[in-house]
């Protein structure tokens, strides 16, 4: 029991998909500028992950090596569409502000990593953890990294003022880099900073 | 001596085993600012004369002192243009000094506040880097800039780059330029425009009919008809560019206050004549090869002589005091001279054709912060493949 709780608890910190194995970063700064994106992101990462890792382990014992990244990506892109069209029915706005990425949740590096080196190798249930585990992991941070940008950037969470006005009158005003790409990046290698500082098992020597 | 008899009392307390040995990085910066280290080198046959890196980057601040002076004196001087008073050298020097002050305050305490911290934390010596950079830093940036902006990038430009690298001599690009980029980008309603050179303009009372505090270089990116260009040749002479009586940031204004500190930093031989003399070659250049094909385009600005590309907006002070940070630029000679090249030609090239930003000075510097290592990787590379070549044809004769 303590391995298949380990499948879940592992990617939240000490094998954590983005800070650890530095993966996924694409999606981690384009839909990172506001929270509602990230959130929706996360989940979808979360179905299509977890959904594609079932699939997969069922289909093990049945996929010829040679041919298994077509068959991994052919299962990726049929949940994906999935997604896309859920998303397209019921949260259109957004849908919008998501565009290309959707999509390209197919190429998301971590996905494909999790198929590979777990589904292929183990039973429909440890797989669905291994999923859950590792979206959640990879939520935790886009969630962090939105949250930082989007209260930076605009002065809001998911949409809402949260910066008083008084604060603006006052002199304050919004940080226009936090908006810019490469702020996602630096955000990110802070977070990584943080957590190698704070977990012993993390600190190199 | 009194204050070495002074320091000597009170250093047992902080070397090992003393009360306050926690502090002893701290009280090493200020013994080391006030005397020259007693350190010698026990192994092997080096010389070690006094001039440590303390004394050396005292030296550039020293450099920088006629164009804080003049810069002093040209905030109050435009101050009193945009109300349409003179108040005098002397009001107009306290004046600005009364502005600047704060700045390089807060940009030192700030600044100086992390490196402390950071050596306490690390357990090493304070590094001396910060006395430069915090000179810098309010040299480049508008007088109307809000003080806790200039502390947020400060920070932001001594933590992400500087410390995360490894502090004083690690980092990649230059701290004050990252400072002035975090503000660009950041706070570009701050950073640019017309209102924002001026003391109090952007608080728009009492200004004079018709008075624009917009900075030459922006005269001439507005300008669309080549009439536009000779109006503004009208307004400010050459001469007005030498002295550098033009609205701009605090310290890049004045060539002639400029290029006092670069005789200082070229006599020192701390700032490299190479790197200083082809940036200006290849400013000189960009700005001729636009002169040529202006004919042929729509673009006013590329019809500016090209000698008054090198007179305006950041370029010298850039050039002078930015590119030739020995941390960041190149360490060969070949190096340097393609570093310093293509610091000016990029430049003028970005300042000109790209119209998002009316000066590409600090875009030029920083990203030939990050090409150096190459440009010196190549360039080391060439040298060895020479010599192999060499050594193979004296073996076969």
């Amino acid at each position: 029991m303590a391995k298949l709780k380990n499948l879940l608890t592992d990617p939240m910190n000490l094998n954590n998909p983005i800070t650890i194995q530095v993966l996924g970063i694409c999606s981690a700064l384009a839909i990172t500028v506001k929270l509602e994106p990230a959130v929706v992101m996360s989940i979808s990462v979360l179905f299509v992950m977890a959904m594609a890792n079932v699939i997969i382990s069922l289909l093990r014992n049945t996929i010829p090596t040679r041919i298994r990244i077509i068959v991994q990506l052919v299962v990726i892109a049929f949940l994906v569409i999935i997604v896309d069209q859920v998303l397209k029915a019921f949260l259109y706005d957004v849908s919008k502000q998501l565009s290309v990425f959707v999509g390209l949740i197919i190429t998301n590096c971590i996905i494909m990593g999790r198929l590979e080196a777990f589904a292929l190798g183990n039973k429909p249930f440890p797989a669905f953890l291994d999923g859950l585990g590792n979206s959640a992991g990879y939520g935790v941070i886009l969630i962090a990294v939105a949250f930082i940008r989007e209260l930076l950037g605009f002065g809001t969470i998911w949409g809402f003022k949260v910066i008083p006005q008084p604060v603006y009158d006052f002199g304050y005003s919004d940080n226009g880099l936090m908006i810019l790409p490469p702020m996602a990046l630096i955000v990110v290698g802070v977070i990584i900073w943080i957590q190698r500082s704070k977990t012993k098992e993390l600190i190199e020597n | 001596m009194s204050l070495r008899k002074f320091v000597d009392k009170i250093k047992p307390n902080f070397e090992k085993g003393g009360k306050v040995h926690f502090l002893y990085s701290t009280f090493e910066a200020f013994e080391t600012f006030l005397f020259v280290p007693n350190h010698v080198t026990k192994k092997g046959s080096h010389i070690r004369d006094s001039f440590d890196m303390k004394r050396n980057m005292v030296i550039v601040v020293m450099a920088l002192i006629p164009t804080i002076l003049f810069g002093m004196w040209n905030i109050g001087y435009q101050h009193g243009l945009s109300i349409g008073e003179d108040a005098g050298l002397i009001q107009n020097f306290i004046y600005g000094m009364l502005r600047l002050l704060p700045i390089i305050a807060v940009s030192y305490i700030v600044g100086l506040g992390i490196e402390f911290a950071v050596a306490q934390i690390r357990g090493h010596e304070v590094n001396e880097g910060f006395l430069v950079s915090g000179m810098l830093i309010p040299l480049i940036v508008p007088i109307d800039t809000p003080l806790w902006m200039i502390a947020i990038a400060t920070a932001f430009a001594v933590i992400i780059g500087k410390e995360v690298f490894g502090g004083t001599g690690m980092n990649i690009v230059n701290p004050a330029l990252l400072t002035r980029a975090f503000l660009f980008f950041a706070y570009p309603k701050k950073m640019s425009g017309d209102f924002v050179w001026i003391d109090g303009l952007s608080k728009v009372e009492g200004i004079v009919d018709g008075f624009s505090g917009a900075t030459p270089l922006a005269q001439v990116a507005s300008a669309s008809t080549p009439e536009h260009l000779d109006a503004f040749h009208q307004q400010t002479s050459v001469f007005d560019m030498i002295i550098g009586i033009t609205p701009g940031s605090i310290g890049e204004t004045s060539f002639i206050a400029i290029m006092l500190g670069a005789i200082l930093l070229i006599y020192t031989g701390i700032g490299s004549w190479k790197i200083m003399f082809s940036a200006f070659v290849g400013g000189a250049l960009m700005g001729l090869l636009l002169n040529v094909f202006a004919p042929y385009a729509d673009n006013v600005y590329m019809q500016l002589p090209f000698y008054e590309h090198l007179l305006l907006g950041g370029f010298a002070f850039g050039m002078i005091f930015m590119l030739t940070d020995p941390v960041t630029a190149s360490q060969t000679n070949a190096g340097k001279w393609i570093y310093g090249f293509l610091a000016g030609f990029i430049a003028i090239l970005v300042r000109v054709l790209n119209p998002a930003y009316p000066e590409g000075v600090m875009l030029a510097i920083l990203l030939l912060n990050v090409f150096a290592p190459l440009i010196d990787y190549y360039v080391i590379q060439g040298n060895v493949k020479r010599r192999l070549k060499r050594s193979k044809v004296a073996k076969a004769k």
